[in-house]
């Protein structure tokens, strides 16, 4: 008996990983952000993306909210925020 | 074509004959004349494989579990702390469903170690989802290996087949051997065709995450495949008689079952002495048998019951131990007989661990003590004056 144990490349995309969050959420100010693409590059989803200065931003549906990106935003550009706060 | 070879050079030439695309293993005593003499082949020219040379076990599984996902025939072998450390990985390799045929050379596991031979070693992967098959001798590891090649890779199969076969008494042996000519291998084992495979024209993932309401799913498949190939190896044992004209047990070996009162069931290479035991006994007049059994895994438990259901006294020789509960194989014929009418009486032994010797003394003391009160545990052939020196509290 075989049941289905593969599945084709990228539907990983299908589960939303957004709801893992444990009640914070990155917040980008948009204020002091340098275009350093830092945020983008350490997220560990890849879920963050932006080309010009104070243009970032990241798909809540699959941020697990981790904070990295808070963390290590050299501008402190962006802040983790409680999950109910507009951004 | 006959020959004689050593046990471990019998198998290097079944597994050749069988063409593998990969081979991966790291050298372990009492396996390591196995690969010793494939690498041989490869570095000859006499066999066209990619032979990866790793840093561990674990590393040697992980190759073919890689090879194997690609559709590629792929082989290793090892023995006790190797086989242990392959175990993470072996469990992965039946989950995915991939047709691995691993020769375990059977040995005793640390501590304190031993290089020495029992089957605690295959034992310990007994759970995991592969099939395990044991020998007896020589010749059967070289059938049982082309045999195991074409049941892993069975489309209604594809789960990793463990030759376990004994270390030292059968890897270190000499015998007379019948390899069979490549030709016969050839029309006997059909080319790897894998439904599924990692190929860069089409993508696929394997190994995924399976959550809460897919995981269970996944094991019951198992479970049911290995109730399946109870009826698919049957099938394939009689291609294989068809092919190379010779007979091949693939559950169990029945000796002189036929009116016997006692019977003791062993597995590998001591079934060689415990047959010889029934021999001289049945001359004697004792109407005695022996059951030899080859598939664990599967366990065949109705055609176990079929030919084991009209004797009174029953004995089993474990070679090795569940620490805390009894022999292993104990268990599974005591849970085969329960509920039924007329359950024998069943005894079990521990015996031949770390290649302490069975000898045929032994068996017949077995036997003798079948006629006593059922026992459940007793360890044949201790060194009492060892154990005089122990301490014990109860």
């Amino acid at each position: 008996m075989f049941v289905n144990i593969t599945c084709k490349p990228g539907t990983t995309r299908n589960i939303e990983t957004g709801s893992w969050r444990m009640g914070l959420k990155p917040k980008f100010l948009h204020k002091n952000c340098k275009a350093c693409g830092l945020c983008a590059f350490i997220c560990p989803e890849g879920v963050i993306e932006g080309k010009e200065k104070n243009t970032f931003y990241c798909y809540y549906n699959y941020c697990k909210g981790c904070g990295i990106c808070a963390e290590e935003c050299p501008g402190q550009d962006i802040i983790m925020v409680e999950e109910g706060e507009k951004v | 074509m006959k020959d004689f070879l050593e046990g471990s050079h019998a198998v290097a030439h079944a597994v050749k004959i069988c063409k593998p695309g990969v081979i991966s293993a790291y050298p372990i005593t009492p396996q390591t004349h196995i690969v010793e003499n494939l690498a041989e082949f490869v570095a000859s020219g006499e066999l066209k494989t990619e032979f990866i040379n790793v840093e561990s076990e674990h590393s040697a599984a992980s190759v073919v579990l890689g090879s194997l996902a690609m559709g590629v025939r792929s082989y290793t072998a090892s023995s006790s702390q190797g086989l242990l450390l392959m175990e993470e990985v072996l469990y992965n390799i039946a989950g995915l469903r991939l047709p691995l045929v691993i020769t375990c050379a059977n040995r005793a596991v640390s501590a304190p170690l031993s290089i020495w031979n029992d089957q605690q070693d295959s034992e310990a992967l007994r759970d995991a989802g592969v099939i395990q098959l044991y020998v007896e001798n020589i010749q059967e590891a070289v059938d049982l290996h082309l045999f195991a090649f074409r049941l892993a890779e069975d489309p209604r199969v594809l789960l990793p087949v463990m030759v376990c076969m004994d270390g030292f008494v059968l890897t270190h042996a000499y015998e007379a051997v019948d390899i069979p000519e490549e030709s016969e291998v050839d029309s006997f084992l059909p080319p790897l065709e894998l439904r599924e495979k990692l190929d860069t024209e089409n993508p696929l993932s394997m190994g995924i995450v399976s959550d809460a309401r897919f995981y269970m799913e996944t094991r019951y498949a198992i479970q049911e495949t290995m109730k399946e190939a109870i009826v698919i190896m049957p099938e394939l044992k009689k291609d294989f008689i068809q092919i190379t004209g010779r007979n091949l047990n693939v559950f169990f070996e029945s000796y002189k079952l036929e009116e016997a009162q006692k019977v003791i069931i062993c597995r590998g290479s001591v079934s060689g002495t415990v047959k010889e035991v029934v021999d001289e006994m049945r001359d004697e007049g004792h109407k005695v048998g022996a059951l030899k059994l080859i598939s664990y895994r599967p366990f065949p438990t109705e055609e176990l019951y079929r030919a084991l259901k009209n004797i009174p006294l029953i004995g089993v020789l474990d070679r090795a131990i569940s620490l805390g509960s009894s022999g292993p194989m104990y268990t599974e014929f005591k849970a085969l007989f329960q509920g039924k009418e007329g359950t024998p009486k069943i005894s079990g032994f521990i015996g031949g661990l770390g290649q302490r010797d069975i000898t045929k003394k032994h068996v017949r003391e077995m036997f003798e003590k079948l006629d006593g009160e059922e026992i459940t545990c007793e360890f044949i052939n201790l060194n009492v004056e060892y154990l005089m020196g122990a301490r014990k509290y109860t």
